[in-house]
């Protein structure tokens, strides 16, 4: 590590806020990446007739265990847990409960309901929190807390996924308006004013009129309309940095444009790059929250922190959907601002810390 | 009895847990009407030790000792104290005027703006207070320049301004951080003799920062010269500069650049412009149409052979850059650009690439030359990666070579150029230029960024490379105490014309031009 970013670092780990939400965040979002061991209507490992099976990762058909079903074991229904438990036997199909008997096992996740596992509650859904549903279910009787681990998975995958394609679009279209100037400039940005003024939220209404939305569908349509965010700071920074000496010099020796682009100038438009990145990261989740809100994002089997917003606004009567909605957008949300403020100032060189 | 007593002040600057002594022990005085100058190279605490005075230092500073303003202590003064003293009983000139005034504002504005802070001074009094400053720095028909923005004004005119501002509201100090030294020499005189004249006028005390010691001898009436964050000698002005104590005074004295350009043989012609001309189209009227051309450089004609140098002298504005970059064929011109035999003017980019190894450049800023996120290795090697000079040789190597040639030790070339003082920086950007063995390098102001001492010594290695190499050199600086130091032929330029051309002792002895004698006059006087 050079000395400039173990001096950055340093300054990162200065700022304690910071520096904790990156750890807090860092769990979460790890921990999230593997929510199906998490959360999952599938057991982690079962054990039937002496054999060992992996349910979470492998198709098991019923049969497996001495049902009568092609499809995939319902693992959570009590005649395939009493087929399990007692090797296949056929009582199971009578009486489930007093036939589970024998040597065979079920290793559930702590969490036993997937994002999408409709819960049989035996009363009206949405059903407050209790010692099953944690933070209760929604009103198509889905466990909420599951939902809002894969739902936070998701956000948060989409919002980097976005920003990363739109980084990387904006940097380069910046970089070459800037660097290059004059005609190319004036085209390029004439072009953006253009891209920009069009009604994104029109379009998506008419995509999603024509094809099912789905998840790179949305994240196309949104990197195709968000690229222009960057534009203009990086092409500032290029046009600025192009009269650098530093820049002059390297094209005194003749070294070619895309070489002086990527060495000597993009370094310099990254600063600012990094200060407008927590602003595309909050804006791609809320967006996403928006579109699903306004039930024009995923189908609303995906797991969704929109959708459970829509949900809460509903259901007045189950405040549960809103406390959980409104603090899982609000923890996500502050993280990223608190890291990225951290990041921000570690980055600026004029700021002392003591 | 003394305005400002200054006694046992130490300054510490503290970052990442280490600590920077920066000023240490500094104890100094400045009696009624009396101007007191603090000398000393870039990095001996001199600026820091004045802003200290009315605490305008970062958060980051630990200041201990006293400083007593009018008997008043100063260290640890509240706030509100301390805005009473600034900009009413003590005033700043800072160094750069561009950026000391605010660009949308008038400058009627900016001075009224103090006057009806401190003085309660509104309208018509405090346009006629306004004039009436305006009037004492000498800017002429001042009723009608009230309205003007800061980009309207010449650099020296911005300084009369803020010299306006700083005297508003009747000062008893004033602090004047090298106020002349981003100006013209022509320029800087007529701002020193102002600031005498007001001196005499008005009974002002001045504490002048400055590291140019001809600055001094025409201004200071006593003199503390630092070195390090310590002044290492102090007395009366006459005494110090005729009889200096203190080694690093003596050698601060006799940093001159000195001796004369080597000897030329009979040499090929390396470049030659005939009648080269650089004009940008002035654009106006509803349909942009070209209305008029700014004249850059006019129809400049110069010829260099090897082992020349061509020293470019003149004002800021007088288009001597352009000139260069012209050549280097970094901006369009008109007019045959003839390079080694052949004629580079028209060439595509892709072109001149071949040319660029023999056609070298050393820019003025030894911050600004070197990207910062390289290391001395990378910058120095990068043009090896475009052209192919010795393929079979190890490339750091070559680097460690050259750098051992300009004077750098080659172990350092891991570093990167934070960690290096602005003369090894300066030495770097030549590195980077030499180790293509160029046939001719333009040297635009490549000690004009640097400590005197320094300047010698980079004047010595560019005299050592060119007796080596044959180079020859295109010269571009202000100073023509360098040029005289380099140069074997002179081209005087004035707003993008050729005022004089000829040989350098010619030249200097036998200036054609008014205005070649004014630029003489103004550089020399006070040494002769």
């Amino acid at each position: 590590m050079s000395p400039l970013y173990a001096r950055r670092w340093r300054n990162f780990k200065a700022n304690r806020r910071a520096f904790w939400s990156l750890w807090i965040f860092a769990v979460l979002f790890g921990l999230s990446l593997f929510a199906e061991l998490i959360a999952n209507d599938k057991p982690l490992l079962v054990s039937h007739n002496g054999e060992w099976f992996v349910p979470v990762a492998k198709f098991y058909p019923e049969t497996a265990f001495g049902g009568d079903f092609q499809t995939e074991a319902d693992y959570r229904a009590p005649e395939v847990q009493c087929l399990i438990v007692s090797g296949g036997s056929v009582d199971c199909f009578d009486d489930p409960v007093a036939a589970a008997q024998g040597d065979g096992w079920m290793l559930w996740p702590p969490i036993p309901y997937s994002y999408d596992t409709i819960n049989n509650l035996g009363r009206a859904a949405p059903s407050p929190p209790d010692a099953n549903h944690l933070l209760g279910t929604d009103d198509t009787a889905r466990d909420v807390l599951a939902r809002v681990i894969y739902g936070f998975r998701l956000s948060v995958g989409f919002a980097l996924i976005v920003t990363f394609l739109t980084s990387i679009m904006g940097v380069a279209a910046g970089a070459v308006q800037g660097y290059f100037g004059g005609l190319t400039d004036l085209i390029f940005q004439r072009i953006i004013e253009l891209w920009g003024s069009t009604p994104t939220l029109y379009i998506i209404i008419i995509v999603a009129a024509i094809w099912q939305m789905n998840f790179w569908l949305l994240v196309g349509l949104t990197v195709l309309f968000g690229w222009t965010a960057l534009v203009g700071v990086v092409r500032a920074e290029f046009l600025r940095a192009r009269n650098f000496e530093y820049v002059r010099a390297a094209r005194a020796l003749g070294v070619g444009d895309g070489k002086i682009m990527w060495r000597h100038v993009l370094p310099n438009a990254m600063v600012a790059t990094l200060t407008m990145l927590p602003f595309i990261i909050t804006g791609a989740i809320a967006s996403l929250a928006t579109l699903d809100f306004l039930g024009f994002g995923l189908p609303s089997s995906a797991p969704s922190l929109g959708e459970l917003t829509l949900q809460a606004k509903q259901n007045l009567q189950a405040p549960w959907l809103a406390f959980t909605a409104f603090f899982a957008f609000a923890i996500m949300l502050s993280l990223l601002v608190f890291i990225f403020e951290g990041v921000r100032d570690a980055f600026d060189p004029r700021k002392t810390f003591k | 009895m003394s305005v400002l007593e200054v006694t046992d002040l130490n300054i510490r600057f503290r970052q990442d847990g280490a600590t920077h002594h920066a000023v240490r022990g500094v104890s100094f005085s400045v009696g009624k009407g009396e101007t007191v100058a603090l000398v000393g190279e870039s990095g001996s605490g001199k600026s820091v030790t004045a802003l200290s005075t009315v605490s305008l230092l970062p958060d980051s500073a630990e200041v201990a000792g006293s400083i007593r303003y009018d008997g008043a202590e100063m260290v640890g003064a509240s706030e509100a104290a301390l805005r009473k003293v600034r900009g009413n009983d003590i005033s700043f000139i800072f160094q750069e005027p561009m950026t000391s005034l605010n660009p949308l504002h008038t400058i009627e504005r900016q001075l009224a703006e103090s006057i009806t802070l401190h003085q309660g001074l509104k309208g018509a009094a405090a346009r006629a207070r306004v004039l009436d400053l305006l009037n004492k720095v000498g800017i002429r028909d001042a009723e009608s320049r009230l309205g003007a923005y800061p980009h309207q004004l010449s650099g020296g005119q911005r300084q009369r301004v803020m010299i306006a501002m700083a005297l508003a509201n009747g000062p008893e100090l004033l602090i004047a951080d090298e106020p002349t030294t981003a100006l013209d020499v022509t320029i800087q005189a007529q701002i020193l003799d102002l600031l005498a004249d007001l001196k005499a006028r008005e009974g002002l005390s001045m504490l002048f920062i400055t590291h140019d010691l001809n600055v001094v001898r025409r201004i200071a009436d006593r003199v503390c010269v630092m070195q390090n964050g310590v002044i290492v000698e102090q007395g009366a002005a006459a005494q110090v500069f005729a009889n200096p104590q203190h080694p690093y005074t003596q050698k601060l004295l006799a940093a001159e650049p000195s001796g004369g350009p080597e000897p030329l043989a009979d040499a090929p012609e390396i470049l030659r412009t005939e009648k080269l001309r650089v004009w940008f189209p002035v654009h106006g009227g509803l349909l942009r149409r070209v209305t008029g051309h700014v004249k850059a450089v006019n129809e400049a004609s110069i010829s260099i052979r090897a082992g020349e140098t061509l020293g470019v002298v003149g004002e800021s504005g007088s288009g001597k850059t352009t000139l260069a970059l012209a050549v280097l064929r970094l901006i369009a011109s008109e007019g045959p650009v003839v390079f080694m035999g052949r004629d580079v003017q028209g060439l595509r980019a892709r072109a001149t690439r071949g040319m660029r190894a023999d056609m070298q450049v050393v820019f003025q800023d030894p911050y600004g030359s070197l990207s910062p996120r390289m290391t001395v290795e990378q910058i120095i090697a990068e043009g090896l990666g475009v052209h192919q000079i010795d393929p079979s040789r190890n490339r750091r190597e070559m680097v460690a070579e050259i750098m051992a040639e300009v004077g750098l030790d080659p172990a350092a070339m891991g570093r990167y150029p934070h960690e290096f003082s602005g003369g090894q920086r300066q030495r770097i950007a030549i590195a980077r230029a030499m180790i293509l063995r160029p046939k001719l390098v333009v040297l635009d102001e490549p000690t004009s960024a640097l400590d005197m001492t320094v300047q010698v010594q980079i004047v010595e290695l560019l005299r050592g490379l060119q007796r080596k190499h044959g180079l020859a050199y295109l010269f571009i600086s202000h100073d023509l105490r360098v040029v005289r130091a380099l140069s074997h032929r002179i081209m005087v330029m004035r707003n993008g014309d050729v005022v004089e051309a000829g040989d350098a002792a010619e030249v200097f002895a036998n200036p054609q031009s008014d205005y070649t004698r004014a630029l003489l006059a103004a550089a020399f006087q006070g040494v002769e």
